[in-house]
């Protein structure tokens, strides 16, 4: 089982929390194509090994934040704000 | 060699020394007219029809590890088509017609055992759910039957009927063609027959990269070196997205985990499945006497076959809240599987962007009831070129035409 840091509220379980899967997924604009839309809402690269990923406290204080996570040994390599540019 | 009485005879009196391997073990060639990769159910039973359907034996099934070691030999062996659109009940109705002669037709015991797969109505809301998913399946053409809470009572003594139970059993319903069959002896059983007929099965070879001339697939690099065919299909479940990748195109597909557990083996309790939708346990007993129980998805994405100990414990507490008996079993084993999982819970079964490439995948936690279908649907265009009747509506275009096939309700498994 995993442990995720929360940027509010420190380390807690993984069963406090849940995902919201790829980070980073830009909307395109309404009068994009049809192939475009779909590849926007279901298309994802889906990788084994590092992937930004959205997640929420959501039985703790309630706010999403990113994570870098390695999706084979589940490490979490990196945590930061919604608002920030993925890590290098 | 023929399966038998008599050639367990034979065997018995000769001191069982005439026994051969069931598949053969082969060095790929440099060349063939399909390849597949992925040894699991599905592309053993794709090799097989190809082979049986469609005349095509220069065939090779490539496998990262070994037969029947992914999903084929994770999943909880639940056989069933109680599904609720038109496109699915065609597509895994006909999967289980196969599964009911498949032992016969490939002369190795897949020990299908219809026992019937029983759902556990816990409210009113419960109910009218499940009358509006027994009609549906009706309405298609393929056996339900409404429970009522005494008729279960009677049909798992086990359970706990009390009506003061923390989730009381109100009623449910059952599809009595369901059951399980044993997991490894479908791949095995569609290994042995399409070795028979020619096919190359070909373990512990990792497809590396592909080979693409003039954009048409024409090959794949290995770990074993590089192979080439006239067409290639994946069937290559929770490793899908990586296939794609190495091919060069994206997938909707997001592989999680899905964990079972079994616990030790005790006399006979349970001769039904039990699927309680409301606590998510899913619970059958097997031949060996082990309780088997199937979890929910752990809920983020995931390459790493085990799973979440949290996970289990809600499994755990959800099968005991209906089955309190079992409080003082002991658990055995517990592992996962990595599963394809597609927004509409409906699988993918034709063309990829890449000519030449074809795909087999997005089963998520069902793949295991419909891998008579899979291999069937898959070998068709992979030997005509166009799709199986069945599977024309499960194409990726769906995903950018907006036609999708909602199976979420139905297909048994919290996601």
């Amino acid at each position: 089982m995993m442990q995720l840091n929360c940027p509010c509220c420190g380390l807690r379980d993984e069963a406090e929390f849940v995902c919201g899967g790829t980070t980073h997924i830009v909307r395109p604009p309404l009068d994009a194509t049809d192939q475009v839309w779909g590849e926007y809402l279901f298309f994802r690269e889906n990788p084994k090994g590092p992937h930004l990923e959205r997640w929420r406290h959501a039985q703790g204080c309630g706010q999403w934040f990113n994570l870098a996570r390695d999706t084979v040994t589940h490490a979490i390599l990196a945590v930061y704000a919604v608002t920030e540019p993925p890590p290098r | 060699m023929n399966y038998s009485a008599w050639s367990l005879l034979r065997g018995a009196l000769a001191g069982h020394r005439n026994w051969s391997p069931a598949w053969g073990s082969n060095e790929p060639k440099s060349r063939y007219d399909v390849l597949i990769i992925g040894g699991g159910g599905h592309g053993l039973a794709t090799a097989y029809y190809l082979a049986k359907n469609h005349g095509i034996t220069n065939v090779a099934v490539l496998e990262r590890g070994w037969i029947g070691g992914g999903n084929t030999g994770r999943n909880t062996t639940i056989v069933r088509s109680n599904y609720l659109y038109p496109e699915s009940a065609r597509l895994y109705d006909f999967s289980l017609k196969l599964y009911e002669g498949l032992a016969r037709e490939l002369n190795f015991n897949i020990m299908l055992s219809q026992r019937g797969l029983v759902l556990l109505a816990h409210s009113r809301h419960d109910l009218d759910s499940m009358a509006r998913w027994a009609n549906a399946m009706r309405m298609n053409g393929i056996e339900a039957e409404l429970l009522t809470r005494d008729q279960i009572a009677a049909l798992a003594p086990a359970l706990d009927m009390s009506p003061d139970a923390r989730l009381p059993i109100l009623g449910g319903f059952t599809q009595r063609r369901g059951g399980t069959a044993r997991h490894d002896a479908v791949a095995w059983g569609y290994a042995r027959a399409a070795s028979k007929l020619g096919v190359d099965i070909i373990q512990n070879c990792e497809v590396r990269g592909f080979i693409e001339e003039n954009g048409r697939a024409v090959g794949v690099e290995t770990s074993r070196g590089s192979i080439r065919a006239e067409r290639i299909g994946i069937a290559a479940a929770g490793h899908s997205s990586v296939l794609a990748k190495l091919a060069g195109f994206k997938l909707p597909v997001t592989s999680y985990a899905l964990q079972a557990l079994v616990s030790e083996p005790i006399k006979p309790l349970l001769d039904t499945v039990i699927l309680s939708p409301g606590t998510g346990a899913y619970v059958s007993q097997s031949d060996k006497g082990e309780m088997v129980i199937g979890a929910m998805l752990d809920l983020f994405p995931s390459y790493a076959q085990r799973g979440s100990f949290c996970v289990e414990q809600a499994i755990i507490a959800g099968t005991l809240a209906i089955f309190p008996t079992f409080s003082r079993l002991r658990m055995l084993r517990q592992w996962a599987g990595i599963v394809d999982v597609v927004h509409d819970s409906s699988p993918i079964i034709g063309a990829t962007p890449i000519p030449g490439l074809y795909i087999n995948c997005g089963w998520g936690t069902g793949g295991f009831k419909a891998i008579p279908v899979g291999g069937w649907t898959l070998a068709h265009v992979l030997a005509t070129g166009t799709n199986h009747a069945l599977a024309e509506p499960f194409q990726l275009e769906r995903f950018v035409t907006g036609r999708l096939i909602d199976e979420a309700a139905a297909s048994g498994i919290a996601h």
